[in-house]
């Protein structure tokens, strides 16, 4: 069966509690750790960040923790506004980046930020995205034709352009992903939003020639239609993109080229 | 199979991500099972009402008026109907709840034939029942 609790070594701890100094304008986060290299289970570090002295989003105040307060604090952070998609993880209930979201957003109280739910750790907020990756790779995720190959690039129209706009944003964050119970339950099959997203940007692509194939690859019980239209992937998703729509298309697709 | 591959697995089975991630391929179904799912959907809407506006109507009768309602052509077709597209129905749905939470391959494959067999046994004794009674047999 699916498991609903958490496994022993699992369970969060109370953990270690950092007040800030004089602070004008404190803010607490609460913030899931753990360690591959100790025996410990995870536990939930309390750190006092005086937002004065302190960037607007989420990612100020984690870097300005790991600088200043807790050197030991583990994430994943590149582009820093919402481009690259490493510092995908929970803030406050919610997947999002934290490079893009803003402190005072979060709603009142203590801004709690956990890793990316249902992943394996590395260590505290950085998910392990190997799967993840594999499955997008499995896709094929890149242009395949049967002509020959053109002496210039192969043109597209302006509206065939449009149809890969809210597509070709997505920036693989996997933040759709692990928000998704289907992806949760079955991602070992189930290929999850984003992956599916993917998908649909190469099969709808004017200048792909290999459509046919990809709607093969994809009719499984597993790998598409665990898709129940649960819709968190669209909620989630810090860029605004739909995924949920993009599987709805694909779903339509399937039906389109079998007879009724 | 693991629920979710890590790097340590895959470390641990000499094997790369992408043997997880491809697995078995593609089934290269479950377009039916989408459609036909969503066909007995809409089907019921239209019998499910028939079915309830029916039953509602013999709300106070006796055993011997309700049996003849039942026993007319029309009503003992569309019941007929009714429960073949609703045993239809509910053992697509019930399929893809045990696909969703049960993990135990052998557990799964068991709960998916047994609910296979029980929507044809109700089915057959719906449609048996109704025939007795419109055929009077």
């Amino acid at each position: 069966m699916a498991e609903f609790s958490l496994p022993k070594n699992s369970k969060i701890q109370p953990g270690k509690h950092w007040p800030a100094k004089d602070a004008k304008k404190p803010r607490t986060f609460r913030i899931y750790r753990w360690s591959p290299d100790d025996d410990q289970n995870p536990r939930i570090d309390t750190y006092e960040v005086d937002l004065a002295a302190c960037g607007p989003m989420v990612l100020d105040a984690l870097l300005k923790i790991k600088n200043e307060i807790d050197p030991t604090l583990t994430l994943r952070r590149s582009c820093r506004e919402g481009i690259c998609g490493s510092c995908a993880m929970n803030i406050d209930g919610t997947n999002t980046l934290a490079c893009i979201c803003a402190i005072d957003k979060v709603a009142a109280g203590d801004v709690k930020i956990y890793p990316l739910p249902h992943m394996p750790v590395v260590k505290d907020l950085v998910p392990d995205l190997t799967h993840f990756y594999a499955q997008y790779a499995s896709i094929k995720p890149w242009i395949r034709t049967q002509s020959a190959v053109p002496d210039k690039e192969r043109l597209q129209s302006p509206e065939d352009r449009k149809k890969l706009d809210g597509l070709y944003e997505c920036i693989l964050c996997a933040c759709c992903s692990t928000s998704c119970p289907s992806y949760w339950w079955n991602g070992d099959k189930y290929l999850g939003p984003a992956i599916l997203l993917q998908a649909q940007r190469w099969i709808v692509d004017s200048r792909d020639e290999a459509t046919g194939e990809r709607l093969d690859d994809l009719e499984d019980p597993f790998k598409l239609y665990r898709c129940h239209t649960i819709m968190n992937c669209t909620r989630t998703c810090p860029k605004g993109l739909n995924p949920a729509k993009a599987i709805a298309e694909i779903k339509k697709l399937m039906v389109e080229r079998r007879s009724a | 199979m693991n629920l979710r591959v890590g790097t340590d697995d895959v470390r641990s089975q000499l094997r790369h991500p992408m043997k997880f991630a491809r697995g078995l391929g593609s089934a290269k179904h479950g377009a039916d099972h989408w459609w036909v799912q969503r066909v007995t959907a809409a089907a019921l809407i239209v019998l499910g009402l028939w079915f309830l506006i029916t039953v509602l109507s013999l709300l106070h009768a006796d055993y011997a008026s309700a049996k003849a309602a039942v026993a007319k052509p029309w009503n003992a077709l569309l019941l007929i109907l009714f429960v073949v597209t609703a045993f239809w129905h509910a053992v697509l749905g019930l399929q893809v709840v045990i696909e969703d939470y049960v993990h135990t391959r052998w557990k799964e494959v068991v709960l998916l034939v047994a609910i296979k067999f029980l929507a044809v046994l109700g089915a057959l004794a719906g449609v048996l029942a109704v025939l007795r009674i419109a055929l009077g047999v």
